[in-house]
This record gives structure tokens, sequence and C-alpha cells, in this order.
């Protein structure tokens, strides 16, 4: 039977790990993502699971583990936050690389320094060129269900890209909400038995080498079909998401779409502030003013196409941003730049502006938000953009 | 553009699916000195066979006959470590000039 | 329910305010309700003041954000009274559940709520916990009273959660002191 429980961000990805029982999991503890691995430990202690826990002494290690593992044929996991996933910075590349389909979950915290163990998405943002995919979660449930999704999507033969899921440090991480697990057959039979696409470093009657020296003459050949297999994500992640709502009743897209097909403005922001700005959303519209919001899930592949579709018919459009792409243009956030470049090549002339907000942690609350769908507004009326950039809720 | 094949036309991920195929790569032409054996001083100790860092010497029925100068790089070890001196390096160039 | 409502909790580091949050939510999916139960952390250690927060609805929460305008504040800890202002933000007829000695006459005269829509409940938890438990522990207790404060879950649920919950990790004669200590808290709570 289907259980609803009450769990923090963390424990729901602790739960679906066991529910996968992958082969392998090699992590080390930062916080905000401790928990996690220190719930699935448990379930290893307890025998839930059959699988290897290989502590290590560093993140670099444990991506290195991982790799090892994955190379040698088994399905495998880990869980990182901030600093390990910098530290993680060269064996990220080497994962995606050799194509191996590994899922981990990255619980956002900002970058040192000044050192800071809270929410920002500097951390991911940092690593959206390493090759992975990267799918953004709003809450617990959310999680869950993207880090069942991620292993079909990451091991589909036309993919063949480690996956990184994402959740808010302490917002989503550490907050008991309501959770409906699947139940373990059901998750067991969604995510299926794991057969490697290449032989494997322990098959020993098919020898093979993984990372050899790849040089001028063929290194450009492999990145070009790293880009084939990025390509391929999107259908990939629909068609999972398709077959997981059958099966759970919950629906999961590219990204997620909230009263905005007859609003005016919109705000695109990621994760846990998205859902904050729902209950802004429903707050304006009974005040009878159009305003919508889309959320992005999927970070990288990009939706640029669909992105731009949906936002098409806005007069004005705001994007959060939770970290800084230092020194490109205006200083903006990355998803700032991903939507105005995606409007730029599908069309569409409103103005776009930024809002970078939360950075280590920094409370977004809802009277915030709605100062931004206040500007929008104003533009509207003005025509007029005063800043492409603000900072939402910095001391001057 | 340097000639090969195609990104469609090879294994994912930089895999070499196929076991020992690094004899196909030929690196004798990275050898500046040859090794050059004087069969009659040669005692087949078999020094060279052990030490050479690219399986370039040829041996047959246990006796040392000679060197695989496609693979041979000529680093000069094998020179090196023979106990009666026989392996003389000598420069390409005068190969060259015997062609 | 009807609406949200929006909770927030005072304590010092290691006196379980995010357990007693935790097991507040736990106790709302019980009785079908939809929850968040988040603590604020800081650089936090043993001591320090701290704040958690919990939301209960019937219907789902998106909220993400810490709460600014509780309905309900509990204080589980007397000293931090001269520390923090825990009345900041409170709603209009909200409920103020403090751990103190004092009647709710005197809190309201110390933290001059005088005339304000403010209902103020006091239960003496510490000595409650100190006499069932032998230790300081104020957090289970302190439930008891919300209980009986606000009237939002059945005391009886809170008891069997607390069973359930504690049974796993502890003894059954500390589990058994720790519903004393909450059922005692709901009869000498005090409202003002």
């Amino acid at each position: 039977m289907r259980e609803i429980l009450a769990l923090d961000g963390n424990a729901a990805v602790a739960h679906a790990m066991r529910q996968i029982n992958p082969d392998v999991v090699a992590a080390y503890p930062i916080t905000p993502q401790t928990s996690t691995v220190q719930t699935f430990s448990e379930f290893v202690a307890n025998g839930l699971v059959k699988t290897e826990f290989i502590t290590v002494e560093s993140e670099h290690s444990a991506m290195s583990a991982c790799i090892g593992a994955a190379a040698a044929g088994a399905r495998v996991m880990t869980a990182t936050s901030s600093a390990g996933l910098a530290f993680m910075w060269e064996t990220l590349y080497i994962a995606a690389s050799y194509r191996l389909p590994i899922v981990m979950l990255d619980v956002n915290r900002a970058l040192s320094g000044p050192i800071n163990i809270h929410c920002d998405h500097s951390d991911t943002m940092g690593a959206r060129e390493a090759g992975w995919i990267q799918i953004f979660s709003e809450n617990a449930q959310e999680s869950y269900d993207n880090f069942i999704q991620a292993v079909r999507i990451a091991e589909h033969p036309d993919v063949l890209l480690p996956v990184m899921v994402m959740h808010d440090g302490f917002i989503t991480s550490h907050a008991m909400e309501r959770v409906e697990l699947l139940t373990d057959e059901e998750v067991r039979n969604f995510v299926g038995e794991y057969k490697p696409a290449f032989p494997t470093l322990l098959d020993v009657h098919n020898p093979i080498t993984y990372g050899p020296l790849d040089f001028y003459d063929y290194y450009f050949e492999h990145k070009r079909q790293q880009v084939e297999g990025m390509a391929h994500a999107q259908e990939v992640i629909l068609e999972v998401a398709r077959e997981y709502e059958k099966l759970s009743g919950r629906k999961y897209g590219l990204f997620e779409a909230y009263r905005l097909e007859d609003a005016e403005v919109a705000i695109v922001v990621l994760s846990s502030t998205a859902g904050t700005t729902k209950a802004v959303v429903d707050k304006l519209r009974a005040q009878g003013k159009k305003v919508g919001l889309l959320k992005p899930r999927v970070f990288r592949p990009f939706p640029a196409k669909e992105l731009a579709d949906a936002l098409r018919h806005l007069k004005a459009v705001a994007v959060m941003d939770r970290s800084i792409s230092f020194g490109a243009m205006h200083n903006a956030g990355p998803l700032y730049l991903e939507v105005l470049s995606a409007q730029r090549i599908y069309g569409g002339s409103m103005p776009v502006v930024d809002y970078i907000f939360g950075l280590g942690g920094r409370d977004i609350v809802p009277a915030q938000i709605e100062s931004v769908y206040d500007d929008l507004f104003r533009i509207l009326e003005t025509g007029q953009v005063e800043r492409l950039v603000t900072y939402l809720g910095v001391r001057e | 553009m340097p000639k090969g094949t195609g990104w469609k036309d090879i294994p994912l991920g930089g895999l070499i699916l196929e076991a020992g195929n690094s004899v196909e790569y030929k690196t004798g032409g990275w050898r500046a000195f040859r090794p050059v054996r004087d069969a009659e001083k040669c005692i087949h100790c078999l020094f060279c066979w052990i030490y050479c860092p690219d399986s370039s010497i040829l041996v047959q029925d246990e006796k040392m006959v000679g060197f695989d100068l496609e693979h041979c790089k000529g680093c000069g070890v094998c020179a090196q470590v023979c106990p009666v001196k026989c392996i003389t390096m000598t420069p390409e160039t005068e190969f060259e000039k015997e062609k | 329910m009807g609406k949200m409502i929006e909770i927030r909790w005072h304590a010092r580091g290691g006196q379980g305010a995010v357990t007693a949050g935790k097991l507040l939510a736990e106790t709302a999916l019980g009785a079908g309700f939809y929850f968040q139960a988040f603590p604020d952390y800081g650089a936090e250690r043993m001591g320090a003041p701290i704040r958690a927060y919990t939301r209960l609805s019937d219907s789902p929460i998106t909220l993400h954000s810490p709460v600014l305008e509780p309905d309900v504040v509990i204080v589980l800890d007397p000293t931090l009274l001269g520390v923090v202002d825990v009345t900041e933000g409170l709603k209009e007829n909200g409920v103020l559940l403090i751990n103190t000695t004092e009647s709710p006459e005197e809190v309201r005269k110390r933290l001059n709520l005088e005339g304000k829509n403010i209902r103020i409940f006091t239960v003496d938890a510490s000595s409650i916990a100190i006499q069932e438990l032998g230790r300081e522990i104020t957090n289970t207790p302190m439930l008891g009273a919300f209980c009986v404060a606000t009237g939002l879950l059945d005391l009886n649920k809170i008891v069997e959660q607390v069973r359930k919950d504690f049974g796993k990790k502890l003894r059954p004669d500390v589990v058994e002191a720790n519903v004393r200590a909450i059922q005692r808290a709901a009869q000498e709570v005090k409202q003002g």
C-alpha cells in the first residue's frame, strides 16, 4: 500500500534511493545534504537495501568512486551540496563524458565565501556546463518524484548522461511536508533492472577501455556525441514523465505553467520560491490582476522553444535568479540569460527583466514577490524599463 | 580537419570496445635512434625483452631474434641493460641514407 | 480548519522545538491536514535562541517563506521573553502560549499587551517536565497545552503520536512519562 508520510526533502529522497535500491552509493557528508545519505546509510545498515555504501574522504573521491562503480556496471547514486559539488568539478565532466548514468541529489547551497550554509543556486549554476541533466524541485514531493524519474532518464539509451536533481537547502531539505510514496514494488518496476549500455569493466569476456587519451583527433567527436545525448534528453524526460504520471497521478513537464494562459505579466523562477509565488499569484488574481508564473523544472537541457512559446503572449516578464553570473551581461543571473536568449531566437518582444534574490539564504517573502509584479505592471503603464537587473532584498 | 571516423560512427564516451587494439597504433615513427644488434655477441639473456617498455623485442624459441620496428620508439633501454653491449643505438638518419 | 494556521516556535537550541514542530506535523498528517514544519537554522548551538515554524492547512501549502504573521506563538523557554520579541507579527486574536510560572495577566503586563486582542496562555511546563521526565525538556508538555489553547488538534491524537514516535527510540517508561507530561500540561494550562 502507498504510504503518506511526514518527511523533509532529504528524507524523501533517501526513501526514493531505498526504493530504487542502487548497487552503489558513494558519498561524503556536507550541510545541508548530510541527512540524505545519513538516512540512507541507516537503510543500508538495517538491510533494507543491497547497496554497497562507500564512505570516502572527499566529494572528489565520492564522484570518482561513483564513476568507477558505474563503469563497472553498477547503478550508482550520490548526493552533495555547494562546496562538495565544487570539489567534484573535474569528475562531473568525466562522469558526463564517459556517458555514465549516475544520479545525484544536489541540495542547493551558496558557495563560499564568505562561508555560508544556506540556500542559493550558485552551486548548480556553476556546474551547468558540465554535461549533466539538471532538474529542479519545488518541494519534497517533487524531489522524490524527480529522483525516481532521473534513473530512467539517465539510463535511457538515447541519453546516457548523468542527472542532477535539486531541491532548496533548508527551505526544502529540512522542511517536513506531506509526501506520498509509491510502493517499493511500483518503484522497482518503474526503474526496472539496470542493464548497462556497454560492456563493463568487470566483464572479463569483453574487455574494454574506459578513459583513454583522446586528443584533437577524436575528443571533438566525443563532445559532439554528448550534445546528441542532451538533445534527446528533452523528449525522454517528457516520455518518462508521462509514464510516471500514469503510475503516480502526478504530472511533470519541462516546466510548470501556473495561471499563465491568460496572464499579462509573469514571473519565471525555480524551486521553492515558485511555490511561494503561486500563493502570491492566487492573491493578486483574487484582486483581478492577470498575473502568472512559469517554473522551469528542467534547466539542462534548457527548453528554449517551449519556454519562449509559453511566454510569447505576455506583456512583460520578470525572471528571478537565485545566483549571479558574475561578469555576464549586466551581471545578470543564468536563468535570465537563458530566457532572454530563448526569446531572441524564438520570438517575443516583451520586456524581460531580472531580479537577483535570496543569495546565501536571504529570506524571500510574498511581499517582495508582489513588488516584482507591481514593477511589471509599472512597465506596462509607462512603457519604460528602469532597470534590467534589480537586487531584491539587498541593503543599499 | 584531421582524418578519422565521424561522431556518429564511434563508440560513445571515448570507450575502446576492442581489446588490445593498441598494436594498430604504429609508434615506430617516433624513433630518432634505432637499436641495432650484433647477433654474434648476443647471449640471449633476454634482459632487453624484460626491460623494453613497448614489447618490441622479438623472441622465438627463447632466443632474441630482432626488434619490432613498427612499435619501437628508440628509447635505448635495451642498449643500456645489455650485459654484453651488443645493441648500438644508431641515428635513423643513417638508414634514411640507405634508402 | 477553514484556512491556513501558522505557528512560530521560540526556544533555545537543544530544547526540542524542532522535534515538537515535527511531532505536531505528524499528528496533523494523521488528522488529514496538509502541513509544513521547518526550523530557522542559524549558526546554532545549545542554548542560543532559535525559531521554528509549523503551518497547518486543509489544502496543499505552496508557501515556502518563513512565517511572518503567525496565528500562534509558542515560547518554550521563559528566559526568552526579555531577549526576543515573541509577539512580533502575531495576528489579531492570535494565541500566545508561554512556558512560565507567571500567570497570563502577569505576562500581559510584562509584554505591554494590555488592551491588545491577543489570547495568552501560560503553563509551568518546566516544572512538569522536571517532575515527570527528570529533565527540563518542555516540548512535549507544551504540545499538550497547545491542544487546549488552540483547539486545533485532539489531545488524544498527540498522545497517540508520541507513543508511536517515541516508542521507536525510547524506553516504555520514558514514553509514558512524556504522555503524563502532555496530559498534565493540558490540565494545568491557564488562559488570561
